[in-house]
């Protein structure tokens, strides 16, 4: 372990000399995050995530923003394990009449000013699942929402490009919920 | 006692290559196979109800091969298995909650997947309004100093909702009992009916990280009923996005267990692992978790000279810096302090149940369906089964780190005899009903994909059997004894899928 350790501390973080397919974008991505989340949330913004019936898919492209190469935590954003702590509610999945209360619930029992983001096609209409009798619809029908991010799954910096599209319209006074 | 009925029972290799068919069986009979079943003759591979009629598929272990018994329900009722044989029960209530056929004689008649907000019941039956229902009875629990955590369905994580009720005495979990089907969707109903593009998407859609597994079932499945012969290169292509979907999922559990017991460095290591296996699957096959390209017929992509130059890199990457992560969760004596010993499996338990993948390994249940129920290109491949016996979270994860190895020798074995040719071949309705039946190996444990067509190549009915039917009971056994603190850590050792599951 003690390597493993000294290694980290010898090597240049994986987060720059990575050949990310994108690394121009994510430069950029860090550089306007760094700007527009300092000046309106002091640097951070926390972030609680509810399942609301996805196929599990968009759960680990969110989990990968943790990793190294993309590591969501240097731009203040981090997830956190209670409503109560968060900023912005991100929901997947089309919402299943069996998570319709919980998604309610946790809205409700964050404090405001907050955001939603739904994420995935599902979260937009239903998606595929659009037509079950088992399915409410999107992430809007049970709860308002500020910003869409698509994809089947978006991949991660589909995730980063979206959560900055989100704080540039926080920036540009858009009432929260 | 009834003799048992005389089913079909039909090898791996025969059963993929033509249509299935299901035997009839009376009442008696099927209460004869639910005997067997119990007295461990066979294992419950799913068991699920149709129009009028309940069906269960057998597995012959000894015999390697399968069986699907169907008994008439048009009164509305067929004989419960799950009075016999547990690992039916929560099977028999979801069948109960879609068709609205009782279980005669269950011990559980509460439901599983209808939480009463459907605005109807039995969706796949009647489909009658739903009048309001009684608030869902837990088990009752008796005994001093015992006091409740109920838990979700919303989790502190970002994973799926699920309820667990556990009942402690002081730190010790005396009872956990699981309440699911959040996540379900009512991809059952959205079969009924469905081309067999749609069916495909609902599939690969069923639970997101073994999209592949989940599309290569429901291919067999297709390519079974409708005896399609599919080009070898398809197989070989198939093979290789299964292997790097285990990869990356194994990659990830690995760190997410080790993680759970704060141990964050691995994470963060098996991490960049994992996010390089699904940068190689893009650049080789066009998606990250490669949704979507397997398709009944073949595969929809073909691999190129570069993205085979990309999958032997990372192979080679992987090879070269996954031995020394091995060797640190093998030296880190705090961490093993956490995993060895907790949440324990009983490995009968393990046998009764049936249970897949790196739970029934972990717990001495030999079995592999790329192995005993073979299929292509496994036919062709060297294939080695790591067995364990300690039945421990530690246990999980050595399966866990010796799949690893293995699939980076099943992907070069892959790789070094790549056949040409096409990838995809026609899938035409052949003008009669037909049925089929598909068995594969994910990351997770074997999936069970059922499939009947009508004439014209529609769905009559789909059936997919997730893993975690048979894992998720047996996590409610792990954890019994351990204290609350190491239940996300014997969860993550197990991670079932509550979509795969709640369907």
């Amino acid at each position: 372990m003690r390597r493993y350790l000294l290694e980290g501390l010898m090597r240049r973080p994986l987060t720059e000399t990575a050949p990310l397919p994108d690394a121009d974008a994510q430069d950029q991505l860090a550089a306007a995050f760094a700007r527009t989340v300092r000046t309106k949330l002091g640097r951070s913004l926390a972030i609680r995530h509810v399942d609301a019936g996805s196929c599990n898919g968009c759960e680990l492209e969110l989990q990968a923003l943790s990793n190294p190469f993309y590591d969501l935590e240097r731009f203040g954003l981090h997830f956190v394990a209670s409503p109560r702590h968060a900023d912005v509610l991100t929901v997947t999945g089309p919402v299943t009449h069996n998570m319709a209360e919980a998604l309610r619930r946790t809205y409700d029992a964050m404090p405001s000013p907050k955001w939603v983001i739904a994420i995935g096609d599902c979260a937009k209409c239903g998606g595929c699942f659009a037509d079950s009798y088992a399915v409410a619809g999107g992430v809007d029908a049970v709860v308002p929402v500020d910003l869409h991010i698509p994809g089947c799954a978006p991949d991660p910096t589909a995730l980063l490009k979206g959560m900055v599209a989100l704080v540039e319209r926080m920036g540009s006074g858009a009432e929260p919920n | 006692m009834t003799k048992l009925p005389d089913l079909t029972w039909t090898r791996s290799r025969d059963f993929r290559a033509a249509p299935f068919s299901a035997t009839p069986v009376r009442p008696s009979e099927w209460t004869a196979l639910a005997h067997a079943l119990s007295a461990g003759h066979f294992t419950l591979l799913s068991l699920w109800a149709e129009e009028g009629a309940a069906c269960m598929a057998l597995h012959d272990a000894d015999a390697r091969r399968v069986a699907v018994a169907r008994v008439d329900a048009a009164t509305g009722a067929f004989p419960s298995v799950g009075v016999h044989h547990a690992p039916a029960q929560r099977l028999e209530r979801a069948a109960a909650d879609l068709f609205g056929l009782t279980p005669e004689g269950a011990a559980d008649a509460r439901p599983w997947l209808d939480h009463g907000r459907w605005g109807i019941r039995h969706p796949l039956g009647g489909a009658s309004p739903d009048a309001a229902q009684p608030p869902y009875a837990f088990l009752p629990v008796e005994g001093d100093s015992l006091h409740q955590v109920p838990v979700g369905p919303v989790h502190a994580g970002i994973i799926e909702p699920g309820h667990f009720r556990f009942t402690a005495q002081g730190e010790t979990v005396v009872r956990l009992e699981e309440r699911l089907g959040y996540t379900h969707k009512g991809i059952d109903r959205l079969m009924r009916g469905a081309s067999l593009a749609r069916g495909a998407e609902l599939a690969g859609r069923t639970s997101g990280d073994s999209t592949v597994a989940y599309s290569v079932a429901f291919a067999q499945a297709v390519e079974a009923a409708l005896s399609v012969a599919v080009p070898r290169r398809a197989f070989a292509l198939r093979g290789l996005m299964a292997e790097l979907e285990r990869l990356a999922n194994h990659l990830g559990d690995i760190g997410g267990i080790c993680n759970d017991a704060a141990f964050a460095m691995m994470l963060a290591q098996t991490g960049i692992l994992r996010e390089n296996v699904l940068r190689a699957a893009h650049a080789a096959f066009g998606h990250r978790f490669m949704r979507d390209r397997v398709v009944p017929g073949g595969v929809a992509v073909d691999l190129d000279a570069e993205g085979e130059a990309v999958i032997k890199a990372l192979i080679a990457d992987i090879r070269d810096r996954f031995p020394s992560l091995v060797e640190l969760y093998d030296t880190t004596a705090s961490l093993m302090d956490r995993t060895v010993g907790t949440g324990h499996v009983a490995p009968d338990l393990a046998r009764r149940f049936g249970a897949g993948g790196y739970v029934g390994r972990a717990s001495g249940r030999d079995f592999n369906t790329r192995r005993d129920l073979r299929y292509a290109p496994y036919d062709m491949l060297r294939l080695e089964v790591p067995v364990r016996h300690e039945c421990d979270v530690n246990a999980r994860v050595w399966i866990r780190i010796r799949e690893v190895e293995h699939c980076c020798s099943l992907i070069t074995q892959m790789l070094n005899a790549l056949p040409t040719g096409p990838v995809l071949t026609e899938v035409a309705p052949v003008g009669e009903p037909r049925a089929g039946l598909g068995l594969v190996e994910g990351f997770r444990g074997d999936i069970l994909a059922w499939l009947a067509l009508d004439a014209e190549g529609r769905i009559n009915r789909c059936h997919m059997r997730d893993p975690s039917w048979f894992q998720w009971p047996l996590l409610e056994a792990a954890i019994e004894g351990n204290i609350i603190a190491d239940f996300p850590l014997c969860n993550k050792s197990f991670n079932c899928s509550y979509s795969g599951h709640d369907l």
